[in-house]
């Protein structure tokens, strides 16, 4: 229930953190929030030689709007932040909605968006709300900077896109379509607990009421966050109606999400928790893009 | 054995200069190094709640930071929040008279998590309780006396 010894450093700019991560590569982890990576190092699930502690960078902390509508979230922005900013409640409601789901109060204060994304867990929250908004990540590296697109991101459990010597460092939120609603469900066993299943449903609807877009992703249903492509196509084009709803959440329970179980829920139980709330958080989200 | 670190920092208004490993858990470090045993270790992955301290005035769990990472802040524990010897914080006093522990062993933790909440929040429901303190476990109460405890609190606060 200790850490393996590592050394440790705080450098006080954002290139000098680059600079030690692309001299150490993997041996070398970036210290956030620390709320997943060090309670890993005391089981000693996780091994460092070296931790770079980022939390000295505060220009890596903010929450922004840009001219052309999108939110910017620098990586170092703290789950609490997310959680009350006005910014976020307004322009991305379905973020607002969910991070009170996240862990517990205390570890709302330390954990960063950047480390949860950057850790990857598939029954995590901010996963799957980056990919149900479209989101872009920014990487940088002693090499220069790219933006990676939210498809392309989360590779496989615990596994992104960032190479070795790279930092996530903001994440872009592109404004919502008018007319759009979104919704955010998920269930625990205890307040806090990782979700046994959750879902972020995000659904635009044309003037006649007919659903022109939808997008339903899963926590905790597969490697990485679940993306249900022919759920959505399922209701595209459509009048959403309870039988509508059934349909979709049928195609995405039964045949898109593919959950792992655990001692606590087999993989049948979670596609009935799916099948349940994707039928409450489409509802809700209808409902919110009309209004 | 990996460089050792130099770590000042202030807890409960007093000043602490020590040399430490970068493995130190900060809530070893506050029990073993600076004696302030007050902060106890329940499961050592955050999900107790036991260990959680105040750092720069914001909840945190204390098994979840190593002590190089404090250099320079700033920490409250349970010990700095009795006035004095004689006298007990109204939280405290509220947790004594609505019977809100019985083991104590969870306490300390509570308390720190509650500290902050009763600041923002003068006049909470009962639902808003049970969400500050869905990070805390104790095994004896049940938690009901630990939410009559914090109503009990805050009337005395006003």
């Amino acid at each position: 229930m200790k850490p393996a010894a590592f050394d440790y450093a705080i450098p006080d700019t954002l290139d000098a953190a680059l600079a030690l991560k692309a001299q150490h590569g993997d041996d070398a982890k970036f210290l956030a929030g620390g709320q997943s990576l060090i309670p890993a190092m005391n089981f000693r699930l996780a091994l460092a030689s070296l931790l770079v502690d980022v939390n000295g960078l505060a220009e890596l902390n903010y929450i922004r709007r840009t001219d052309d509508g999108e939110l910017r979230l620098g990586a170092l922005t703290r789950h609490r932040q997310l959680e009350r900013d006005p910014l976020v409640k307004q322009y991305a409601p379905l973020m607002h909605e969910a991070m009170p789901h996240v862990a517990h109060p205390q570890i709302r204060n330390r954990g960063t968006i950047g480390g949860s994304l950057a850790h990857a867990d598939p029954a995590a929250e901010l996963p799957v709300l980056t990919v149900a908004l479209r989101a872009r990540f920014k990487a940088q590296s002693v090499r220069g900077e790219r933006w990676i697109a939210c498809d392309d991101f989360f590779h496989t459990l615990f596994t992104t896109d960032l190479a070795s010597d790279e930092m996530l460092t903001e994440v872009a939120l592109p404004s919502l379509p008018s007319r759009t609603g979104t919704a955010f469900v998920e269930f625990s066993r205890r307040r806090g607990d990782y979700a046994l299943m959750g879902v972020a449903a995000v659904v635009t609807v044309g003037e006649n009421g007919a659903c022109q877009q939808a997008r339903l992703v899963y926590l905790n249903a597969g490697e990485g966050p679940v993306n249900a492509r022919k759920a959505a196509g399922v209701l595209q084009g459509q009048t959403p109606s309870p039988k509508l709803i059934d349909e979709a959440a049928s195609v995405a329970a039964d045949s898109e999400i593919e959950p792992m179980g655990s001692v606590h829920a087999s993989p049948a139980y979670q596609r009935h928790l799916a099948k349940v709330l994707t039928r409450r958080a489409l509802k809700q989200a209808f409902e919110r893009a009309h209004t | 054995m990996s460089e050792l670190h130099t770590v000042k920092l202030k807890v409960n208004g007093q000043t602490y200069e020590r040399q430490v490993e970068p493995r130190l858990l900060l809530s070893d470090f506050l029990r073993h190094e600076l004696g302030l045993s007050g902060t106890h270790v329940g499961c050592e992955h955050g999900v107790c709640g036991a260990c959680t301290i105040l750092y720069d005035g914001v909840a945190a769990r204390s098994c979840l930071m190593f002590a190089v990472q404090a250099n320079g802040h700033t920490l409250a524990t349970v010990e700095g929040l009795a006035p004095s010897e004689s006298e007990l914080h109204p939280l405290q006093q509220a947790f004594h008279e609505a019977h809100g522990l019985q083991c104590g062993f969870c306490t300390p933790g509570f308390l720190m998590t509650l500290v902050p909440f009763l600041k923002e929040n003068h006049n909470p429901s009962e639902a808003e309780i049970r969400e500050a303190i869905s990070g805390n476990l104790c095994r004896c109460t049940g938690y009901q006396h630990i939410v009559d405890a914090v109503k009990l609190a805050a009337e005395k606060m006003k």
